[in-house]
């Protein structure tokens, strides 16, 4: 069937409601008798935490319930909140109870949860609620986890390390004993948290008569969570529903399990009414998950002609205090460094380290910016030695689009090796080169040098695993009304599945995308789900909605050619009908037909059709899909000041086919302000105890309007060949590309001063630091 | 026990009369007391932008006011934008434009344009820039929304 939607820009659906104050985020839920959660939090980052007084608290007026972990339920205490991606290299599994058992790993980790009949009194009454806390020695760094006497975040681990793993491609270190040329850098990189505006939080009604919860949450993935409410109160699938409302963005960290769900269940129960919670911004920097942390010792090996003949070093990176991901974020950061390159030989050892902050998970990008800055900072490093152009020596690295399918030698996370399906990287750097006018920029940087500014131009080329499965599912249903509904588990955060969905369903039903309603991330819709994350809705959800559409439009054909007594090759789908080709006013409507196909009662349908005009698709990929990009920065550098300004900004993008290129610009657009914040301007900052110190945004800095360049935008287009609908992941990409290009663009115009940029992000401090350091005779 | 005031606040239009505790922000009043969850809270100490709304005419945190402090005052949020449920021209463009994703600082940053375009009915990219710089957005990387408030600007010359 043509495309009538799919590839259009049309309006969002969401749009309208958004745009009038109609919305409805979690915090916008008001059920009759609800009560409200405050949490106690420690104020260590580690300590053993010893007697709990809340006889102070539980006089205050309003306070219905004080708890505790020793008043939790007994599958609840029995157990720690769900690995949910449980590896082999991992070590010491640690994770966290829903309260404090005994001892407090991070700052702001629960110890007691206050019930009220407000938020205000609620916190309140946590002020109350005396500990007594025995403080222990705490990690901050994760390099010093590694050291020899480090104080242990986990009281009675065998060390700091969480997990420990290789990554081998062909023989490393005997190709780097006959290299032409060996270049090492050191590379540190902190990336901050997601910061999404829209803080966490969650609503859970125990009902007593069905003994069941639902539980509303701001989150990434209904089912999953339903998943671990099951787990943790050891109930039947029956018992629990997870229904995700508008989210104010997630960025990978909403998509987690965290321990106020399941106090405020277990609250709910206690009081018998409906418990809120919702995270204010304090918290959000103490509790939600972040990335921080990476060290890394990397060398590369080239010929003379500078092509690469081996990549091969050491990553030590900080998980926190806990694993909720296991070893993901590590993972796929390390199966990310080939990138677009050529690259025979590779030896990557990994080590992932606890410290006694937040735990780190996937925030945008999920590990894979870290790579590529790791990649890129190598390629401008052969580029600088062997006196080459920077883009020249990428061109010559070049994965060839010949050599699609293209197998890297690694397992990627999804559990399969690391394998591009398709893409023409050496065709995206040239696009994007010529959109930036790189070629014109020497005469540009040397005429800003006479007037004393100093201008720098940057490149990235970045490979994205996105797509990941297991699945995703949709039911694709037409009412006796004739109205049309797909459910899926897919969670959006604002990347407008509501649309894009439908545009991909009317497109197989013939009918208006707004004739399509998209029910996202309710459990009671559809039986399974993951969730959004990972740049894979499109792929697994898209092909799901594909699919069931499809099954349910050749359904409506099948019931009408009985109803009509014609041949289902002689009709066709358009505006709500089944109508005969050759004489469209001879139809059935999706009502009539709905109607016939859920049968009459008493009447057999039995060897007919399964009732319903609907169908139910879980599309499973293969494998993981590859979108590339190529960014190219041009900055200007104040060396007063250390200011960075970003001149102009392009993106070359390959994610396959665009379902929709006005929504796609606006995730590409979007990920580059966060590459920008992660390049520029965001830290989270502890003290030595790992006490955080950047907890609002006066000192956690978020890029700007006046910060955030206009991006230009090349669209290429190689559609995947492992899904029905070609598409490739778009959410992650202008997010991971950016970093790299900057901090180049900043070393580009520090230049002339010798100086070289080897961590991120590179504050206006940080260059003025680098600048007074050369101005002192100790660069290199 | 709670110290509390009895108030009366007019709020798009419609004067509401409450008893509130002195501690109450403007944000808890319109959102809770009100039932305008349009507004929305995002950080609580005045940075986001999200909870903008206008009081007097003039933009203002309402994570930062108190209820009280807007006794006998005008409040105006985004639910009076568009009357009778047709988009201004400035959420219109909005819509046109993508410039919104999640759509959780939408309400904020509407109000602060609706502000800066009646005293800039004519501005600059780099203007509204600066107009946007109280503004927090994570998702859209702010091109969309100056591309939506330079296209609003002109269709509200035009008389659109």
């Amino acid at each position: 069937m043509a495309s009538t939607w799919f590839g259009a820009s049309v309006k969002r659906k969401e749009d309208p409601a958004f745009l009038q104050g109609k919305g409805r985020y979690i915090d916008d839920i008001h059920l009759p008798g609800m009560l409200h959660a405050a949490f106690v939090r420690s104020p260590y980052a580690h300590a053993k935490v010893g007697r709990i007084d809340k006889d102070a608290a539980l006089t205050m007026p309003g306070v219905h319930a004080v708890l505790t972990f020793a008043d939790l339920p007994e599958p609840v205490r029995r157990q720690t909140l769900p690995l949910l991606v449980p590896h082999p290299a991992l070590r010491q599994p640690f994770m966290p109870h829903a309260l404090v058992k005994d001892e407090a790993c991070y700052v702001g980790e629960p110890v007691a949860c206050v019930i009220a009949d407000s938020r205000y009194l609620a916190e309140d009454a946590a002020d109350r609620v005396e500990v007594e806390y025995q403080p222990l020695p705490a990690v901050n760094d994760c390099r010093d986890a590694l050291g020899e006497g480090a104080p242990l975040a986990h009281a009675g681990a065998e060390s700091n390390v969480a997990a420990r793993f290789p990554l081998r491609v062909g023989d490393a270190d005997r190709a780097f004993s006959g290299a032409a040329h060996v270049f090492r850098e050191k590379i540190y990189q902190h990336r901050g948290g997601p910061f999404f505006i829209e803080c966490r939080g969650a609503i859970a009604q125990y009902d007593a008569a069905a003994d069941s919860y639902l539980l509303h949450v701001s989150s990434q993935g209904s089912h999953r969570l339903k998943r671990c409410m099951l787990e943790m109160f050891d109930l039947g699938d029956h018992q629990v529903r997870v229904v995700t409302p508008d989210v104010g963005g997630g960025f990978g960290p909403k998509g987690a399990f965290y321990p106020e769900y399941v106090n405020i269940a277990v609250a709910s129960r206690l009081t018998g009414r409906p418990v809120k919670w919702i995270e204010d911004r304090r918290e959000n920097f103490l509790t939600t998950h972040q990335e921080r942390d990476q060290y890394w010792d990397m060398e590369i090996a080239v010929e003379g002609n500078a092509k690469i003949i081996g990549v091969r070093g050491q990553l030590i990176h900080e998980t926190g205090a806990y694993v909720p991901w296991g070893i993901v974020l590590p993972w796929i950061t390390a199966t990310t460094v080939p990138g677009p390159y050529v690259i025979p030989n590779f030896k990557l050892d990994v080590v992932s380290v606890f410290t006694n902050k937040i735990q780190t998970t996937p925030v945008r990008g999920a590990g894979r910016p870290e790579a590529v800055v790791t990649m890129e900072r190598l390629m401008d490093r052969v580029a600088r030695e062997l006196k080459l152009d920077r883009a020249e020596v990428r061109r010559r690295n070049f994965i060839q689009p010949g050599q699609m399918p293209y197998n890297v030698g690694i397992i990627f996370r999804d559990g399969r090796p690391v394998t591009y399906d398709s893409g023409d990287y050496p065709a995206c750097q040239a696009a994007a080169l010529a959109a930036s006018d790189y070629a014109g920029f020497g005469s540009r940087q040397a005429e800003a040098r006479k007037a004393g500014r100093h201008l720098g131009i940057g490149i990235s080329n970045a490979v994205e695993a996105t797509g990941l499965g297991p699945y995703e599912g949709a039911t694709a249903r037409i009412a006796t009304s004739g109205k049309i509904a797909v459910y899926t588990g897919a969670t959006p955060q604002g990347q407008s599945h509501k649309t894009t969905l439908a545009q991909i369903a009317a497109d197989q039903l013939g009918v208006d995308y707004n004739d399509v309603t998209v029910v996202t991330a309710d459990t009671a819709t559809i039986s399974l789900g993951m969730g959004t994350f990972a740049a894979r809705t499109a792929v697994n959800a898209g092909s799901s909605v594909h699919l069931a559409a499809k099954e349910v439009a050749a359904k409506a054909k099948k019931i009408a050619a009985g109803m009509m007594e014609c041949m289902e090759d002689d009709l066709e789908l358009d505006g709500g009908y089944v109508r005969l080709k050759s004489a469209p006013d001879v139809r059935k409507s999706f009502a009539e037909i709905a109607v016939r196909s859920i049968g009459t009662p008493g009447f057999s349908m039995a060897g007919g059709l399964a009732p319903g005009l609907e169908h139910t698709s879980y599309f499973t990929p293969e494998q993981s899909v590859y979108s590339n990009g190529t960014h190219v920065a041009e900055v200007e550098v104040d060396i007063e000041t250390g200011a960075v300004r970003i001149l102009r900004f392009t993106v070359a993008h390959d994610c396959g086919r665009v379902i929709n290129p006005l929504i796609v610009d606006g995730q590409v657009v979007g990920g580059v302000a966060h590459g920008v914040g992660n390049a520029l301007f965001e830290r989270m900052v502890y003290d030595e105890n790992a006490q955080p110190l950047t907890t609002h945004f006066g000192e956690y800095l978020l890029p700007l309007a006046t910060d955030v360049p206009h991006v230009d935008l090349v669209h290429l287009e190689t559609p995947s060949p492992l899904n029905p609908l070609g598409v490739k992941g778009a959410g992650e990409g202008g997010t991971i590309a950016s970093i790299a290009a900057i901090l180049s663009a900043v070393e580009n115009a520090l230049e002339p001063f010798g100086v070289t940029v080897a961590e991120a992000p590179i504050s206006p401090q940080r260059i003025v630091e680098l600048l007074g350091e050369h101005a002192l005779g100790r660069t290199r | 026990m709670a110290d509390t005031r009895n108030i009366t606040v007019t709020v798009n239009g419609e004067a509401h009369s409450r008893e509130v505790e002195t501690r109450l922000t403007l944000a808890d009043f319109l959102r809770h007391e009100l039932n305008l969850t349009g507004t929305h809270v995002g950080c609580e100490h005045g940075v986001c932008g999200a909870c903008t709304v206008l009081v007097g005419g003039t933009s203002a945190r309402a994570c930062l006011m108190l209820a009280v402090q807007c006794e006998g005052q005008e409040v105006v949020t985004v639910e009076s934008l568009a009357a009778g449920g047709k988009l201004n021209p400035l959420q219109q463009a909005f819509q046109d434009h993508h410039g919104l994703q999640c759509g959780f600082c939408t309400p904020g940053i509407l109000m602060t344009l609706t502000e800066f375009l009646r005293e800039y009915p004519d501005p600059s990219e780099a203007e509204v820039r600066t107009a946007l710089t109280g503004n927090l957005c994570r998702c859209t990387g702010y091109q969309a929304i100056v591309a939506a408030t330079l296209d609003a600007a002109k269709r509200m010359r035009g008389g659109a």
